[in-house]
């Protein structure tokens, strides 16, 4: 068991011809993910197999639109490499045409394209992770987005976390220490994300795999603080938190359109202060995560 | 992206917000000039307000830049808005200006070094029955943008919620229908209005929303908000968040920028697009990823040191951007050592030692230098590191590297 994805997930590249696109599909086909087809407007009906510097290991149908993709493939998974003035379109495709799980990677995506984004999803059957996030793994199984496949390893500890590189410190400590990763998520880095810790951790309560849950928040939003009262209430599985950002400057954006204490509201102390009410094992550097998780399975 | 008062408030009069006529000033002359054509107009009373990002204007007073001798006319302090009536309001104008320009605005948000004035707007008077707030911000919990309203004009918003956050009002705006009459009705009755008054707030509001979905805001917030003795509605302040992810959208936005309300630094940085925020610490730090870099401030800190900034060289870390990274953070006369923090995952970490190397080639650093690359290649890239020439303090983890930091900020104190 895992959660969102496995070898069945059939998958879709919203974009793939593109650099980012191009380079990466090449890396996730070989990690073993089942890239099923492509979508580039205007080239449907061709075949593509990556460029000079990036070659694919099998060629890659392309459709003009999701919906074509879908019909003639089964593609039930669709991860994004569209550029900012075109990706909430490009989400707004996939949710229309019924994907099931839509990862988008693409960061700068303005709020006003979001705001319906997200409207349309709670009125669809579709989730969607990210924006501007690295992506959905599951180890040895699929991996979608732009994480390093190598650094993971199938385990017991599910991952969940607002930052792409911090996730990969907590992943490599993970495996070092033996425990690998059942499923890691990239919930993403901007004020409006499809799936949020919340949703993120009632997946990894349920999932039998899943023995403890690593969750890795920063500054801004509140999300990790009502994750935190779900956790109190209803998750018996160890889970590990660290929290980014004690020493940012209030009233700024650190890198993240998303990671900003605004008003008071959002701050690191109040998050961490939520999370230990709830039990969670609240580490205070992420060097630590590796031997905590492991410690809070005692092991 | 922030712009001056009198940015926001051209932006909004271009939706047909009403605001209050005005002139921007850059010499005490202008100022002079300006209270003239009001006082011409009729006008009995001008305001003159320092044009400065930070808020808390009001309150704030203007020091000399040299002395830091807080300044006054007559015998009154000079602050960053000031009411100015009776006779000779030319003269008044002109004196005020000539106070604040070029001098330094201290206020509750800009802290003890203040915000140097280099721009000032005189506005025609307004005689004000009653002084509202609103605001238009996006509501993360919701991902839905929320209007705020209260009675208590003038003050912060967060002091309201605080003390009596039963006057804040609230209206959600559906994003699949937009903003309603009925919202705008609430608001009013909220608010208290009535006859001529109510039907210029229901028209203002409107407005307003549109403004702020128009200009691809993040924050549009008005305070005061005031109600004349004639029943208009004014905004008598307007400050304006842009969305920097629709920056593309708004090309005419890059003449508002007004560099000298940033740090240098920054500036610099956002040339070569690096993300570099400027803080008060002696180490600085090179992190690929935002959280990451977060991280690692927050490293710094617990191993007894002060982050210097905040900089995330993002996945490329190629030799430019790391020299350009270096150049900038050695700027920054209050830095004492050096980490970079760099996490290889698609970007190869034998190729970022080769990048660093070849870095400081072109700029020097003559700090102890922490440097820790972990990920893809790793044990290449501390060999590289280990067989040249420069003095690199090489960690392995993220733990090591905290050790490392907390030796040399141990060192640095001796």
């Amino acid at each position: 068991m895992s959660v969102l994805v496995n070898k069945e997930t059939k998958l879709l590249v919203q974009g793939i011809t593109g650099t980012e696109g191009t380079f990466h599909t090449m890396q996730m086909i070989e990690y073993g993910t089942n890239v099923v087809a492509g979508v580039t407007p205007g080239k449907g009906g061709t075949t593509y197999k990556g460029n000079e510097t990036n070659k694919f290991e099998k060629e890659v149908a392309v459709f003009n639109t999701v919906k074509d993709a879908v019909e003639q493939t089964g593609a039930n998974a669709s991860v994004i490499f569209v550029p900012p003035p075109f990706a909430a379109d490009a989400i707004l495709e996939a949710i229309e045409a019924e994907i099931a799980l839509i990862i988008c990677i693409t960061e700068g995506i303005p709020i006003k394209d979001m705001i319906p984004v997200k409207a349309a999803l709670l009125q669809s059957n579709s989730r969607l992770i990210g924006p501007n996030c690295p992506g959905v793994i599951t180890p040895g199984e699929a991996k979608i987005g732009i994480m390093p496949g190598f650094i993971h390893s199938r385990g017991k500890v599910g991952l969940v976390s607002r930052s792409g590189t911090l996730t990969y410190e907590a992943v490599k400590q993970l495996t070092d220490e033996g425990l690998g990763q059942s499923t890691c998520i990239g919930i993403g880095g901007d004020p409006i994300i499809g799936t949020q810790f919340i949703d993120a951790i009632k997946l990894f309560n349920e999932d039998p795999e899943t023995e403890c849950i690593v969750m890795i928040g920063e500054i801004g939003g509140n999300a990790e603080e009502e994750a935190a009262q779900y956790i109190k209430e209803h998750v018996k599985k160890p889970v590990v938190g660290f929290i980014a950002g004690r020493t940012a400057p209030p009233g700024r954006r650190m890198g993240h359109a998303g990671a900003i204490v605004a008003g008071g509201k959002g701050s690191a102390e109040d998050k961490i202060a939520a999370m230990k009410d709830a039990g969670i094992f609240v580490v205070d550097t992420p060097g630590t995560l590796g031997t905590t998780a492991k410690k809070a399975l005692g092991l | 992206m922030n712009v001056h008062e009198y940015q926001a408030k051209e932006l909004l009069k271009q939706y047909g917000v009403p605001v209050l006529e005005n002139k921007v000033i850059f010499k005490p002359e202008e100022a002079e000039q300006a209270a003239k054509e009001f006082v011409d107009k009729g006008s009995k009373v001008v305001v003159l307000k320092s044009q400065v990002h930070a808020g808390g204007r009001g309150k704030g007073k203007v020091h000399n830049i040299n002395t830091n001798e807080i300044l006054q006319i007559d015998g009154k302090d000079v602050h960053g808005v000031n009411v100015l009536f009776g006779d000779n309001l030319p003269a008044k104008a002109k004196a005020f200006a000539e106070a604040t320009l070029g001098n330094k605005l201290v206020t509750i948000q800009t802290g003890e070094v203040g915000s140097i004035v280099n721009r000032m707007m005189l506005e025609d008077g307004a005689s004000i029955d009653k002084e509202f707030y609103i605001s238009i911000l996006l509501d993360r919990a919701t991902s839905k943008n929320i209007i705020m309203a209260s009675t208590e004009g003038g003050m912060e918003i967060e002091e309201v919620a605080e003390h009596s956050p039963e006057k804040i009002l609230k209206e959600t705006i559906n994003p699949n229908i937009g903003f309603q009459g009925y919202q705008a009705r609430r608001l009013a009755f909220g608010l208290g209005l009535s006859g001529q008054a109510f039907k210029n707030f229901v028209k203002f509001i409107t407005k307003l929303t549109n403004a702020y979905d128009a200009l691809d805001c993040s924050m549009l917030e008005i305070n005061p908000l005031v109600v004349t003795t004639d029943e208009q509605i004014i905004a008598l302040d307007a400050k304006v968040g842009f969305d920097d992810n629709a920056l593309y959208r708004h090309p005419n936005y890059a003449e508002l920028r007004d560099i000298s309300e940033e740090a240098p630094l920054e500036v610099e940085a956002s040339k070569y697009d690096l993300n570099y925020i400027k803080l008060d610490g002696n180490v600085g730090c090179m992190v690929n990823g935002a959280g990451l870099a977060m991280a690692t401030m927050d490293m710094i800190k617990l191993s007894g040191g002060e982050p210097a900034n905040f900089l995330d060289v993002g996945g490329g870390a190629n030799v430019e951007r790391i020299a350009n990274a270096f150049r900038i953070m050695m700027s920054d006369k209050n830095v004492e050592a050096v980490l970079i923090n760099i996490f290889g995952g698609i970007v190869r970490c034998d190729r970022v030692a080769n990048g660093i190397i070849k870095a400081l080639e072109t700029v020097e650093v003559n700090l102890p230098l922490i440097v820790r690359l972990d990920g893809t290649n790793a044990e290449l890239a501390a060999e590289i590191l280990d067989k040249s020439d420069l003095e690199f303090k090489v960690a392995k983890s993220f733990n090591e590297a905290a050790e490392k930091v907390s030796e040399v900020v141990k060192s640095l104190k001796v």
